[in-house]
């Protein structure tokens, strides 16, 4: 197969950016859309160019590095399926293939396709734990959890944390990351004493990190890989209502 | 924006079902108006309850009109630079003209006043006889044209506003996900079909 790419060439963050086209030969309908940007590169190598710098780590769909924009779209055209998991199968031969980083004020690009989530990580730090005693580990079975719980916070917490809800969504927030924290957690028992509190100092910590706000236009969860649902954000802020309610501050920043 | 876009919302759909007295005659629709202002009366006096409603929705709309300014002021410092290459992708219609048809909507209720409550841009215009404002009015293919657009432009707002509301104030749980789409979508074809149904029963003659 053969490709057209523009992609997103920003030497660091100080530079405006901007597309450049390249042509890619001899491409593979099996090769993911990594493994095509890795042949991009060898060339560009072999040419004494500078590679297409972009994030990967697992390609396999789980560590959630690998988030890129393609066609306008996080992710790609296939549904619930991250950049490493999507082949160029998917695309027909001869396709222009337009490339660009997650677009979000939080996420500063680092350089080409890599970007900064680490306001992700801010997020979780504000409220993305239980607290456990330390020591011993707990016995299994002290702590029961009914079927239906354990279900509904597994789902969540297949979040990968990629970012791609922050890229598709048009306000540019991140609530669907964060609904899938609170709900994964708040959905255990495990995760209770902390609700009210956890809740709120999400919220807080995502507005903080400069997010937009969420007005549930579903594009997020339409791009998510791991197909978090934007019930989540109903049931986040049933919680920060709730703890708002019961007058639960949260802790000062 | 949610507990206003429901106050908004209540109002809107008691004007529908209050508009479609007109199909009972120019005495029932003009009493109906009557009514409206001497309702509450022994209390509040004459047009009491009528100017409370006014001022509720008045200060709805800026409140509703001051959230959506932030979260669209709050978006696009959130996206500074955006995507070169963005087709309209996944989500909804509705979603997406959220904004723009806030301002239809907005702009609408003003020509709206000005036609039918004041009276200054309607050929009859005479604010006592309401009946024949709105049937002289929706002679008139252009204002009929006018009332279309604002009341589709209604519809789509409503059909994302209910479900969207319903979700911020988190009374939907996971499992309810796809009826309150569908109850959204039923009730704002009911208020679309309901609001489309007088200018174009006077339009065709059916009214008169
Ligand atoms: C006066 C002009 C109006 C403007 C400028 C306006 C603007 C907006 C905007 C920008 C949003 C945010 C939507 C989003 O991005 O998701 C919104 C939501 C909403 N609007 Fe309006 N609107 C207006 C009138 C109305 C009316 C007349 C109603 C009543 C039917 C209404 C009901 C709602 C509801 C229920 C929401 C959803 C709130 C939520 O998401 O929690 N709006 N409006
Ligand atoms: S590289 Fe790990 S999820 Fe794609």
């Amino acid at each position: 197969m053969r490709f057209t790419v523009r992609v997103w060439r920003q030497t660091g963050s100080e530079d405006a950016g901007r597309l450049v086209e390249y042509d890619v030969d001899d491409v593979s309908p099996d090769m993911s859309f990594l493994e095509m940007l890795d042949v991009l590169n060898e060339r560009l190598t072999l040419r004494g160019e500078e590679p297409v710098a972009f994030d990967h780590d697992c390609r396999e769909g789980i560590c959630g590095m690998c988030g890129l924009t393609i066609n306008g779209v996080a992710h790609g055209p296939r549904r619930a399926t991250t950049t490493c998991q999507l082949h160029m199968r998917e695309f027909t031969d001869g396709d222009t293939i337009v490339v660009e980083p997650w677009r979000a004020a939080p996420f500063p690009v680092v350089r080409d396709l890599v970007v900064d989530r680490g306001a992700l990580d801010e997020v979780v730090r504000a409220g993305g734990y239980v607290s456990v005693s330390t020591g011993s580990a707990p016995e299994a079975h002290a702590t029961p959890v009914a079927r239906a719980d354990a279900d509904k916070a597994f789902e969540s917490a297949a979040c990968i944390g990629c970012g791609a809800c922050v890229a598709a969504c048009p306000n540019g927030s991140a609530m669907l990351f964060t609904a899938a924290k609170v709900t994964h957690l708040g959905r255990l028992p495990q995760g209770a004493p902390e609700r009210d509190t956890r809740a709120l100092d999400m919220l807080a910590a995502h507005d903080e990190a400069g997010f937009g706000g969420c007005t549930n236009t579903g594009e997020c969860t339409a791009v998510c890989p791991k197909g978090i649902p934007l019930a989540d954000i109903a049931q986040f802020n049933q919680d920060v209502l709730r703890a708002s309610l019961r007058g639960a501050g949260g802790r000062p920043a | 924006m949610a507990v206003t876009g429901f106050i908004l919302f209540f109002y809107v759909v008691a004007h529908m079902v209050g508009n479609l007295k007109i199909f009972f005659g120019e005495t029932a629709f003009d009493s109906y108006a009557r009514w409206l202002r001497a309702m509450g009366s022994a209390v509040l006096g004459e047009s009491g309850v009528l100017w409370t409603i006014r001022i509720v929705l008045l200060v709805s709309v800026l409140l509703h009109m001051t959230a959506a300014i932030q979260l669209a002021r709050r978006a696009r410092a959130a996206r500074p630079s955006g995507y070169r290459h963005r087709p309209p992708v996944q989500g909804g219609y509705a979603a997406r003209t959220m904004r723009w048809g806030g301002v239809i909507i907005a702009l609408f209720v003003i020509y709206h006043v000005l036609d039918l409550t004041v009276g200054w841009l309607n050929p009859h215009g005479v604010p006592e006889e309401p009946f024949l404002n709105v049937t002289s009015g929706f002679q008139q293919w252009w204002v009929v044209l006018i009332y279309t657009v604002a009341i589709l432009a209604l519809g789509l707002h409503v059909r994302h506003g209910v479900w969207s509301a319903l979700r911020s104030l988190g009374t939907v749980r996971a499992s309810h996900g796809p009826l309150a789409r569908t109850v959204a979508l039923v009730v704002a074809v009911a208020l679309t079909a309901g609001y489309l149904s007088v200018p174009y029963a006077v339009l065709f003659g059916l009214v008169e």
